[in-house]
């Protein structure tokens, strides 16, 4: 970044498309004053590919996998979610058993996404060794849907009206093998992450969104559940399993007592949430009924049904990252979608970034930026305009800014 | 969360007939179960007239202070546009959530809707989203800007649309192609 000559009057910096703390394609322009955000705006769409256009000329069961890749980590969610509101429209009863191993497949990506974040967070403060230490934890996540799907990312486990796959009595030592590692390294995560002086440093006081933010952005997920706000869709509306187990609401008052909105009650939410997760696949091997996997086996003949059928539907799942919802509308004449609206959970919380970022230091942008999980894809440069005068920082620059502040916090 | 008292989707359904007599076109109640316990969720699907629409959505705020928009979704339907806003509303009770999905239909001759931003600030994503793909007016938005769409897409080319402004001339049937 070249050195730029101090003025009052404040400036614009935009960063991305590409860009520094995100997965994928965004874009923000900042206000800045100095060191300060002071307004920040959102520009979305580098990533918009038609998926709901193309879905429309397809059947429900190709959607399924069209649905799949809408989101690499939420390969489980956004076709759950599709099912359901085609189960929805048609009134098909999901046999009670492919309801379980949806949880227990939903949950065990929710881990994985977690346990991934997790890891960004730390390296987006300059924590890198954290970052090698959750990615290892996740890997064993992996392997462990590799083993139950036959996949590690687009597991193709769901279908119309139930699930492809059973979840055998031989593979449960394996499950336990898995759910007893995490159990035994959740504590090294808890300490890592909750009682690391640097963490505290990095992320108390940061990125704050208050309660009425959130309820007035209509936030979603963890981010509106860090800021003391009780929405979860697996316990506010009985769906797939959830309403036979035992869980509740997980907001950072639960650990800390308080709740403040920030970074650091982001990272509670979720390290707590991975806990749950675990406790949740627990009951569903517990309680497992035996019986059908899928309402109707016979493809052709679900999509004849589908022909006929007439109606609309909408299904909500509780992704990784909050509430991820789909819409379909049939009317008889064919067996594609008439319409078929996708909306996944960052949706929501984009505008919840506004406030949060408001106030910060350039700094905290990757960090802030990355609380929310996002989940858009990844790029490499940020520019700043300064009176027409176009400078360039990459990627690395912005991340050894974000480091530097770390060091400096600690020095 | 709300500490009053708790309506059922009857209850609902009939506390906005009440109140709102024929700006109701229709009311469904879907109940559907799911697991081992066969615990019950609803949703309600209601159509209503244009002219109450910012009305009932304000009316949606006694039942919960912050009734939750998950998103509006929209249809072409020939001579209309569908709008249907999926509220939610008494979360925070464990399974106590109610989807409320409140269908609006505008002729294609008068496609204006007033905005409830000023009542759900984070309805704006999803009101630019409805004006750039179905062209529709949103009245009064705070932020008429495309989101998704580029600068450079084509004026008067609204994606979700089936009519002539529908994209497909922008499709490009690359199977086509080569005959």
């Amino acid at each position: 970044m070249k050195s730029k000559e101090a003025t009052k009057t404040t400036y614009r910096l935009p960063i991305g498309p590409i860009h520094p703390a995100l997965k994928e394609p965004v874009m923000f322009e900042f206000e800045i004053d100095g060191e300060r955000i002071v307004d920040a705006d959102v520009y979305l769409g580098q990533v918009h590919r038609a998926i709901e256009w193309t879905g429309m000329r397809r059947n429900p069961i190709q959607i399924l996998y069209l649905a799949e890749r809408i989101c690499g980590i939420c390969s489980i969610s956004h076709p759950i979610a599709f099912a359901r509101a085609v189960e929805n429209a048609m009134d098909i009863e999901v046999p009670a058993r492919a309801d379980y191993i949806r949880v227990i497949q939903g949950e065990l990506e929710r881990i994985c996404s977690h346990v991934l974040w997790a890891g960004v967070a730390a390296h987006e403060i300059g924590f890198d060794s954290v970052l090698f230490l959750t990615w290892q934890m996740r890997e064993k996540a992996l392997d462990l849907t590799e083993y139950l799907t036959g996949n590690r990312i687009t597991k193709a486990i769901i279908t119309i009206g139930g699930v492809r796959r059973d979840v055998t009595k031989d593979q449960l030592p394996k499950i336990y093998e898995t759910l007893n590692y995490f159990k035994d390294n959740f504590e090294k995560l808890r300490h890592m992450f909750l009682d690391d002086k640097t963490f505290k440093m990095r992320s108390q006081g940061v990125g704050v969104l208050t309660k009425k933010d959130a309820l007035e952005l209509c936030a979603v997920g963890p981010t509106t559940r860090a800021s003391g706000v009780k929405k979860d869709v697996r316990v506010d509306q009985a769906y797939c399993a959830y309403g036979d187990l035992d869980f509740d609401y997980i907001t950072p008052d639960v650990l800390t007592g308080e709740v403040n909105g920030d970074v650091y009650d982001r990272i509670i939410v979720r390290l707590l949430e991975v806990k749950q997760s675990i406790d949740l696949i627990e009951q569903c091997i517990d309680k497992m009924p035996s019986g059908e996997l899928v309402s109707e086996p016979k493809i052709p003949k679900l999509l004849a049904t589908i022909k006929k059928t007439k109606g609309e539907g909408f299904g909500r799942y509780e992704a990784p990252r909050g509430e991820c919802v789909h819409y379909v509308k049939f009317t008889g004449e064919s067996d594609h979608p008439y319409t078929w609206k996708v909306r996944a959970s960052t949706y929501n919380n984009i505008l919840p970034w506004i406030p949060m970022l408001k106030g910060e230091q350039i700094a905290d942008i990757p960090l802030v930026a990355a609380s929310t999980d996002p989940c858009m894809s990844c790029t490499n440069r940020v520019a700043i305009v300064d009176s027409g005068k176009r400078y360039e920082m990459n990627k690395e620059e912005l991340h050894r800014l974000s480091v530097e502040k770390t060091r400096r916090l600690m020095a | 969360m709300a500490k009053g008292k708790r309506l059922t989707p009857e209850e609902i359904v009939k506390s906005f007939k009440d109140e709102f007599k024929t700006g109701i076109k229709g009311a469904t109640i879907k109940r559907r179960t799911t697991g081992v316990k066969k615990i019950e969720f609803a949703d309600i699907w209601m159509k209503i007239d244009k002219s109450i629409f910012k009305d009932l959505v304000k009316y949606l705020t006694k039942l919960q202070k912050y009734p939750h928009l998950a998103v509006v979704s929209g249809n072409d339907l020939g001579k209309t546009i569908e709008l249907i806003y999926h509220f939610s509303v008494y979360y925070g009770v464990p399974q106590g959530e109610i989807s409320l999905n409140i269908s609006v239909e505008l002729p294609k001759s008068n496609l204006t809707i007033e905005t409830i931003c000023d009542i759900i600030p984070g309805a704006l994503i999803t009101e630019r989203e409805k004006q750039e793909m179905l062209g529709v007016k949103i009245k009064d938005i705070p932020d008429g800007r495309r989101l998704f769409l580029s600068d450079d897409f084509p004026e008067g080319v609204y994606p979700w649309r089936k009519d002539e402004t529908g994209p497909q001339k922008l499709a490009r049937n690359l199977h086509e192609v080569k005959k």
